[in-house]
């Protein structure tokens, strides 16, 4: 009688998702405008951070209460009814961390031709997510990645296998995102960030604790909402101050030939005195080289698109729709939606460095005089949080190009305040950062928790586990894991993007070719798989080992964030040529396959599985 | 019948791999081959970029999401041929 009531509860919410969303963005809107209000009767900036976190947050825990549910298939993949729309916008927040949101302008602000590696990288992998896996899994009716695995190639030991580099890759992308929830707590509430990681698992939990991947569904599509208009209103407002226009995505080409000038103009060069954690802009903008700046750039493209493509967290989002058909066109939105933030973050990057560099903006600092620049309001704000410097290290009274040092991180979180925007836009795009953040480390934890309830718990350990038993079990994996997440990243072991691109790099040795393989060579078999997973996953992270801590000097320029080439190319050879020194899979697997290709009737593994 | 069906799947998958080989063949051209010649590319301007530079920053990425929703249009019509539109 219960689940009657809930489900015609559910019904009329999943119909009236348009007129729900519309209004939380007015809400949201409306909120803004409430603080802009604020703001020009007085209120300090810390009250409008701690506002806007506050609201936010609220909103997810609402919505996360709601979405609260007992049953295995709503736990574990929203009860297959999520829209294509909405889940694309799920899967873009989901998708889109910290990294994308915080540090992505950042790198390319200081990391030139190669680092666009990650723009083309982070968007070109949703193609081979809709031309290889999507439609496919979806099919297959599984609730976790690991689940594919295990029922495709047979057995626990490719299962086993599949969650353990499930849980390598992801648990080193979810210290990246509570790193970063942690960063942004703190510095809007003015807590220490051992105190602010806690704080931002506190947050997450919300989100994902009661309603499992329905509350996080229903949160992400909140969360996309508002880290989207968090990314675009500045660049919008900068645009116009300086005359790019109403949108400067089209019209801010001038500005890279500018920079390109005062580049010129200013020297790139070392600075005379490193200062440890801060970067000093040396890399050109826009200046491929050689071929080795061209395969630089390529082979960070190509681990960072394998690696979208069989990161668990990513996949298992297109569990969550009714329809193979329907998988497919939300790969298409997700893609629309993500691409949206991607296409503005090297505008951002370039008006930022131009609101810096150019003399003819008021907001210029560099080859102005040293004592003025260390005076301004924002210098002395990020400088006094160690995250910016100005250090006269020439002593020519003139703050110099290499004389100005900042932590990438921050380039999109100081932007408005170095383009003299007011606080209120700094608060939205500190909300903005945090659910870029807490969306994706809610994606990661369960895709962990559940790879480990399901997979692990439920189909190795206890199969006749009961309903209850199991959501328990998932519940208390999801907190250990959290916890331990947030453990680790209070150790501050390295800056956001570095472990997120490690997960790429893991993902992709590990599972993309088993994964992909699985579906496309009917004659890939168990020893295959699992010869694929153990080489990769094994060949990249002892290349990992051995280049990160210099032991080896980097192969042909792979270095620590583009070991997934060496992983993945071990693991391809390893699973052909194991697969075809043994016995070709029963007929039975052979015939999956085939059901698994065609769009419709039942999934291969049934509801409750 | 059985047969017929499976002569028909078969059918079925031959078309989507082909239409798969097609858009896998794009994506390597925006994804690896464009950003490879960048440097190249540069010696000309599209909307005032430096065109590999445009490349990198938006012409690829909107290529993406050209490719997933042509993808998406001719493989509905391919399912729809075999009836498998749900």
């Amino acid at each position: 009688m219960a689940s009657d009531t809930t489900s015609g509860r559910r019904s009329r919410f999943i119909d009236n998702l348009g007129k729900v969303y519309f209004l939380y963005t007015l809400g949201f809107l409306a909120f803004f405008l409430l603080m802009a209000i604020l703001e020009s009767l007085g209120a300090s900036a810390q009250l409008i951070g701690i506002g806007f976190l506050l609201f936010t947050i609220g909103i997810y825990a609402i919505i996360g209460w709601l979405s609260r549910t007992a049953e295995v298939d709503a736990y574990y993949v929203a009860g297959r009814e999520v829209p294509a729309l909405y889940n694309g916008m799920a899967t873009a927040a989901d998708w889109m961390s910290g990294a994308s949101f915080v540090a992505l302008a950042g790198g390319v602000y200081f990391g030139g031709y190669p680092y666009l590696g990650y723009i083309i990288g982070w968007t070109g992998g949703y193609v081979l997510v809709n031309s290889l896996m999507a439609p496919y899994l979806r099919k297959f009716g599984c609730y976790t990645v690991p689940d594919f695995v295990g029922t495709r190639y047979g057995g626990s030991a490719a299962r086993f296998i599949a969650v353990i580099v499930l849980v390598v890759a992801s648990f080193t992308y979810v210290t990246a995102q509570i790193n970063a929830t942690g960063t942004i707590a703190a510095q809007t509430l003015g807590i220490s960030f051992e105190i602010g990681v806690w704080f931002g698992l506190l947050g997450i939990f919300i989100c994902s604790m009661l309603g499992g991947m329905r509350g996080v569904t229903w949160t992400q599509v909140a969360q996309y909402i508002v880290l989207i208009i968090a990314y675009l209103v500045p660049i919008i407002w900068m645009s116009n101050k300086q005359g790019f226009g109403i949108i400067p995505h089209f019209s801010y080409g001038d500005g890279v030939f500018r920079i390109a000038e005062l580049q010129a103009q200013y020297g790139l060069n070392p600075p005379a005195e490193p200062i440890a954690g801060l970067s000093v802009l040396t890399t050109p903008q826009n200046a491929p080289g050689d071929a080795m700046s061209s395969w630089s750039m390529v082979s960070l493209a190509i681990c960072m698109m394998a690696g979208t493509a069989s990161l668990p967290h990513i996949l298992m989002r297109y569990f969550t729709t009714p329809s193979v058909r329907s998988a497919r066109r939300s790969v298409g939105w997700s893609l629309f939606f993500i691409f949206l933030l991607y296409f503005s973050a090297p505008a951002l990057a370039t008006l930022t460095k131009l609101q810096l560099l150019d003399p003819n903006l008021a907001t210029s600092i560099i080859g102005k005089p040293f004592a003025d620049v260390a005076n301004l309001e924002w210098i002395k704000h990020w400088s006094s949080v160690g995250m910016l410097a100005v250090a006269d290290q020439n002593s020519d009274g003139i703050l110099q190009l290499n004389e100005f040092f900042m932590r990438p991180d921050i380039v999109v979180l100081a932007t408005p305040e170095i383009a003299g925007l007011p606080f209120v836009i700094s608060g939205l795009v500190a909300a903005g950062g945090l659910a870029a953040a807490m969306s994706t480390a809610d994606g990661l934890l369960l895709a962990i928790a559940n790879a480990l309830s399901h997979d692990l718990y439920y189909k190795i350990v206890d199969p006749s586990a009961s309903t209850r038993r199991r959501l328990i079990v998932a519940r208390v994996i999801l907190v250990f894991i959290g916890a331990g997440g947030a453990a680790v990243a209070s150790l501050k072991l390295t800056g956001i993007l570095g472990a997120v691109a490690w997960a790429f790099d893991f993902a992709a040795s590990g599972l993309f070719f088993p994964l992909v393989l699985g579906v496309w060579w009917k004659r890939a078999n168990t020893a295959g798989a699992i010869a694929g997973m153990l080489g990769g996953f094994g060949a990249g992270s002892v290349y990992l080992y051995l280049v990160y801590n210099k032991i080896m000097t980097p192969w042909l320029g792979i270095d620590d964030i583009r070991f997934g080439i060496v992983g993945m190319a071990v693991s391809l050879v390893a699973m052909v040529v194991v697969s075809l020194a043994t016995k070709e899979p029963s007929k039975e697997i052979q015939d999956m396959v085939d059901e698994v290709r065609v769009p419709s009737g039942k999934p291969i593994l049934a509801a409750g599985h | 019948m059985a047969e017929d069906t499976r002569a028909a799947n078969g059918l079925h998958w031959s078309k989507t791999r082909n239409l798969t080989y097609i858009i896998l063949a794009l994506w390597a051209l925006f994804g690896i081959i464009i950003p490879w010649f960048a440097g190249a590319l540069n010696s000309m301007t599209f909307l005032g970029f430096p065109l590999g530079y445009y490349f990198c920053v938006q012409g690829s990425l909107i290529a993406f999401v050209v490719l997933i929703w042509v993808q998406n249009w001719r493989q509905d019509a391919i399912d729809e041929e075999f009836g498998h539109d749900e």
